[in-house]
């Protein structure tokens, strides 16, 4: 850790991203400015969920990052890294023995617990943007709780596709108030969000914003009476696991049409196989 | 006088972190407790507002004190650096030993709620004196929750307070080494 404060940042820094995060989490869903610093890698590979990270960790926290659900994969490989190097942290893969996760694009299938705090990287975290391109605009919008917006492009969906075509960055109410990007999980996860017992805080690095949601409170996927909100996933079960509850990722494995259906979360994936749950591939792959 | 000062945290880095995230899950569930210690500030600042105001307040952040805490400002300027302010509106963290009027603070504005105060208010003790009834974001059920040393009219200023969400002040209540939180978004009745 030589060279390095603790966690990288200084405490200038952290103090004042702590403060945006306590303000954050008093007005659940509402984006909160923040003087997002440069960072050792570049925009767009977690830029903002690492200096929240930073801010929040401590010596005695377990880390966990994911990427896709992925422990393995080169983002959250790399973050997990560098958290370990510049504030000596330990880590794990293990959904239930982290404080502290961080993901980008998931949430873990296995329930976290109160004692956990959940940190999304978040590339956009306006979710007006691709209707209204103007800041002062939306700003002026989320002050007047003035989601019209929203609701009309939802309603266009259905006039032109029979259904609302959003499958991830579903766009979601925050406590009755305000209208969130849930970054860009699958809408599958969605559900999760709501009531959850861990704190959920949402850092966007390139776009300066951090906003969170506390504990237990209603988060609601926006939707229609006749055309209720559904979470979307592959109609197939697990092929390594057997899973039929988790979210999954499609596999090419051939140029014949060949396909795999593997849980996106790896570490749930692993406990289930270790616990004797064998899909149709797994088995396949144990007999050769 | 600067000879007096007693020291602040002893290794700031990591009891800022502690303290931080005692305040963090104090706002993310309010009413729950949380114990703080490291600091020995003048009175009749109390253990708990001191590491606080260590951990959340400096040059960034004008800070305004009632009349009751004016003997702490010398040992303020020194370990945070914060401009101390007379008007209590131009305050982004207030500190008091009386409640007043909740209504003095900065509330923020719609498009800007974030720039509200956060008033850290001294009171007796809790676990005794005036229940509570907490409901709202970070509460799984309605809760009850005990403070001594609140004003009779706290309820209805935080009736005021609670209204103009998102606009509104956060509150940080410290006994001695204890404290929880009571953000704007919290509804706040007769227990």
């Amino acid at each position: 850790m030589m060279g390095y404060n603790f966690a990288y940042l200084d405490e200038q820094t952290k103090r004042m991203i702590r403060r945006a995060l306590l303000k954050a989490v008093a007005i659940p869903g509402h984006q909160v400015p923040f003087g997002s610093r440069e960072m050792p890698l570049p925009y767009g590979w977690g830029t903002g969920g690492i200096q929240v990270t930073a801010s929040v960790l401590g010596q005695q926290d377990v880390l966990k990052v994911i990427d896709q659900g992925a422990d393995d994969t080169t983002n959250a490989v790399s973050i997990r890294r560098f958290f370990a190097r510049t504030a000596g942290v330990r880590t794990t893969t293990h959904t239930a023995a982290a404080t502290v996760i961080q993901t980008r694009h998931r949430i873990p299938e296995t329930k976290l617990r109160d004692d956990q705090i959940i940190v999304y990287q978040v590339p956009q975290p306006e979710p007006l943007f691709r209707l209204e391109p103007s800041r002062v605009e939306t700003r002026r919008m989320h002050g007047l709780a003035d989601y019209g917006l929203m609701h009309v492009k939802l309603y266009e969906d259905i006039a032109r596709y029979g259904q609302i075509s959003i499958s991830y960055d579903y766009p979601v109410m925050v406590n009755g108030r305000y209208l969130m990007s849930p970054s860009p999980i699958p809408s599958f996860d969605n559900p999760k969000m709501d009531r959850m017992p861990a704190l959920q805080l949402f850092g966007a690095g390139r776009e300066k914003r951090i906003y969170a949601i506390p504990p237990w409170t209603e988060v609601r996927s926006l939707d229609f009476e006749d055309h209720p909100f559904r979470p979307i996933n592959a109609p197939h079960p697990c092929g390594l696991c057997g899973a039929t509850d988790s979210y999954l990722d499609e596999v090419v494995t051939d140029d014949h049409g060949g396909r795999l259906f593997v849980c996106s979360d790896t570490d749930h994936c692993a406990e289930r196989r270790a616990a004797g749950h064998v899909g149709t591939d797994g088995v396949k792959e144990a007999a050769e | 006088m600067s000879g007096d000062l007693s020291p602040g945290f002893a290794d700031p880095v990591t009891e800022a972190q502690a303290c931080f995230r005692a305040v963090l899950d104090a706002m993310a569930r309010p009413g729950r407790l949380h114990t703080l210690g490291g600091v020995t500030p003048p009175p009749p600042l109390g253990v708990a507002s001191a590491a606080v105001l260590l951990t959340l307040v400096d040059h960034e952040t004008p800070l305004w004190l009632d009349d009751g805490l004016r003997a702490a400002q010398p040992w303020l300027a020194f370990h945070c650096g914060a401009a101390v302010v007379a008007d209590p509106r131009a305050a982004a963290y207030a500190v008091a030993t009386d409640l007043g009027e909740l209504g003095r603070f900065h509330p923020g504005t719609h498009e800007m709620p974030e720039t509200a105060a956060t008033l850290i208010l001294q009171v007796a003790g809790f676990g005794s004196g005036r229940r509570l009834r907490l409901s709202g974001p970070g509460l799984r059920a309605p809760a009850s929750f005990a403070v001594a040393g609140l004003p009779d009219d706290f309820i209805a200023q935080w009736h005021a307070n609670r209204t103009q969400f998102p606009c509104g002040v956060d509150l940080i209540l410290c006994a001695g080494d204890q404290l929880a939180a009571l953000p704007r978004s919290v509804t706040i009745e007769e227990g």
